[in-house]
């Protein structure tokens, strides 16, 4: 941060000529004999504020556990694992295919916007690049996550799975189609593959903008040892950078991956919304927050408990995704966790 | 790693520097390509989205913003649907968000400071479908009328998060000089705080504040089943209300004629993308502006 000797000087006299005038009419005030106990009021009016950050927390689980409970009370663990999903006629329901898409595609996005979000990340700090190319480069990625979900959504329709069709899943499908993970592709470019590359697109901001952070609290003489042993940048970057900020890392990319997760418009819309539990990633899923946001609408008494249920299980997974990521980064910037 | 470290760079100077040098190019290449791979989609979508909003837009005006006709006004109609919710978002995230963030730059540094401010970090990543349902549960179940507030409420609980880290981060960052200076003058703390100190971090409040609304206003997932969306406006407090975020999604994904309602759903969605990236944007500026300045 530059800052000038001219401003240092200049803020706090300005700052505090303000302060005292307001301070002025803040003692006559007080001297008026406004509330005695003000101090007391105020702080007990923040302190509920932030107590109902807490409460928020705890009533939104418990809103989605009182109305997940008659499905809970039906389907028990089963509904974990089960994949029935039939409103109609036996009235069952199970969260086995929406779980396995939801991970699956979270996990394919986080692995394509690991490698290239970290390693823009680096390009960021460690490249020491000018500031009229970094600094652009790096809002540029944030925009990315400022773009709305549903924008995401149509661009995959008219864009992405045309290109998905015509091009990209025919050529993997030629070249790994050997596999079981690349078999036929049957769902006209609705897939796996195409909901994992939007939501990668999505949560690279992500994954950049906080291991950018946690790169930039590495200590400057762990890379100065090895400069000084005569280490080539990609060196530095390997053998001391990397090691150094990876539980910050881990810690981006399981925010990235909670994100991921609850992501749902993007998703829906390319994903093509069918129960399907296997390896092609050709064929089109469904995710938890995809067939909440489909079904809802016109659910009937037992699946819209079941539907609670998802996102019930949406909600914990996300928060236990959050917690773990978020002190993983934690760790690294008290700059503690180089030691562990 | 202090232990670790001389054995690994011993294996690394016992290799020859040629290949070091070139192994440093490919690697310093391929951290270029990613910057590169990061890029393409966002000129993909935003060239996308220009090249289709822009005609769609120009093609309609100002048609889609002048209401109502039979085939006119449904832009106007979702903008007016999406200002009613941000507002609604703020009457309720705003009181949480930003006295919760004073809270914790004033008196948060105790067990109950380190909860909230945790709890608040793992909030900003809620799934906003899950804001939906909550909402849904709470307003729709119980009053049975899809209603503006029900999506404000979803609003308003993906909203709190952001404006509570950030007007935490800016009222710390106002000097202890100017809290010290009100207490020894003899003020009481509030007093100090709501005359000295809110004012001194009023900018980074409000930059704060069109963050939360930046984050909030495109969503659409929380709006599908608290305020479903219909074709006539704003029309009662217990009536769906339309939002310009569920209209692009209802235009392309159930639209009633193609013909007509693709041209309004690129129009809708180029304002939307417009909208988000300058509130964004300029809250950076904003931002960069105070940084730059020392405070």
């Amino acid at each position: 941060m530059a800052i000038s000797p001219k401003h240092q000087v200049e803020e706090p006299v300005a700052k505090q000529s303000v302060a005292m005038s307001a301070l002025h009419k803040a003692t006559v005030a007080h001297r008026r004999g406004g509330l005695v106990n003000g101090d007391t009021l105020f702080r007990g009016i923040t302190t509920f504020f932030a107590l109902s950050v807490l409460l928020v927390a705890v009533l939104m689980i418990a809103t989605l556990w009182y109305n997940a409970r008659a499905s809970m009370a039906h389907f028990g663990f089963g509904f974990i694992t089960s994949n029935a999903w039939d409103p109609n006629l036996k009235l069952l329901f199970g969260a086995g295919p929406f779980i396995f898409g939801t991970i699956v595609s979270s996990l394919m996005a986080i692995v394509l916007a690991g490698l290239v979000g970290v390693g823009v990340a680096l390009l960021l700090v460690e490249l020491r690049l000018p500031r009229w190319f970094s600094t652009p480069v790096s809002l540029l990625v944030e925009m990315l996550a400022a773009i709305p979900s549903v924008v995401y959504g149509v661009w995959g329709i008219f864009v992405l799975i045309p290109l998905m069709q015509a091009h990209i899943d025919p050529f993997l499908q030629k070249l790994f189609g050997w596999t079981p993970f690349f078999a036929l592709d049957t769902s006209g470019g609705h897939s796996l593959l195409t909901a994992a590359l939007v939501l990668a697109v999505m949560i690279v901001p992500t994954v950049t903008t906080i291991s950018r952070d946690v790169i930039r609290v590495v200590p400057a003489d762990q890379r100065e040892a090895l400069l000084a042993l005569g280490g080539t940048q990609w060196e530095v970057i390997r053998f001391a950078v990397l090691p150094y900020a990876r539980p910050g890392i881990i810690g981006a990319l399981i925010l990235a991956m909670g994100r991921a997760v609850g992501e749902t418009m993007a998703v829906t819309m390319v994903i093509g919304n069918s129960s399907y539990i296997g390896p092609n990633v050709f064929s089109s899923a469904d995710t938890l927050a995809s067939r909440i946001a489909n079904n809802l609408g016109d659910a009937g008494d037992l699946e819209l408990s079941a539907l609670f249920e998802l996102g019930l299980i949406l909600l914990v997974v996300s928060v236990l995704l959050n917690v773990l990521a978020r002190l993983l980064v934690w760790s690294v910037s008290r700059g503690s966790a180089a030691m562990a | 790693m202090a232990t670790q470290a001389p054995t690994r760079t011993n294996s690394i100077m016992r290799d020859n520097y040629g290949r070091r040098r070139v192994v440093n190019r490919i690697m310093v290449g391929l951290l270029c390509l990613c910057a590169i791979i990061t890029l393409v989609p966002l000129f993909a979508v935003g060239g996308y989205v220009v090249r289709e909003g822009w005609p769609a837009l120009v093609g309609q005006f100002p048609g889609i913003f002048t209401a109502p006709s039979p085939e006119g006004g449904e832009l106007l109609y979702g903008l007016e649907g999406t200002a009613l919710l941000i507002a609604i978002a703020c009457a309720i995230g705003l009181p949480i968000g930003i006295l919760s963030g004073i809270y914790l730059a004033e008196f948060g540094r105790n067990r109950l400071g380190d909860t909230v401010r945790f709890m608040s970090d793992v909030l900003a990543g809620l799934p906003s479908i899950v804001a939906g349902i909550v909402a849904y549960s709470i307003v729709v179940l119980t009053t049975h009328h899809y209603t503006p507030f029900a999506g404000g409420l979803a609003l308003g609980l993906l909203m709190f998060p952001t404006v509570t880290r950030a007007t935490e981060g800016v009222v710390r960052l106002v000097p202890d000089t100017l809290r010290e200076g009100g207490l020894a003058l003899g003020v009481s703390r509030w007093r100090t705080i709501v005359s000295v100190i809110i004012p001194a971090s009023l900018s980074g409040i409000i930059t704060g504040v069109v963050l939360g609304i930046a984050r909030v206003a495109g969503e659409t997932a929380p709006l599908i089943f608290t305020v479903l969306g219909n074709l006539n406006g704003f029309s009662g407090w217990d009536q769906p209300l339309p939002a310009l975020p569920l209209q692009i999604y209802q235009d392309f994904i159930n639209p009633q004629d193609p013909n007509q309602d693709y041209p309004v759903g690129y129009a809708g969605v180029l304002v939307l993308f417009l909208f988000v990236v300058l509130l964004n944007l300029g809250a950076r500026a904003v931002a960069a502006r105070r940084m730059a300045r020392g405070r």
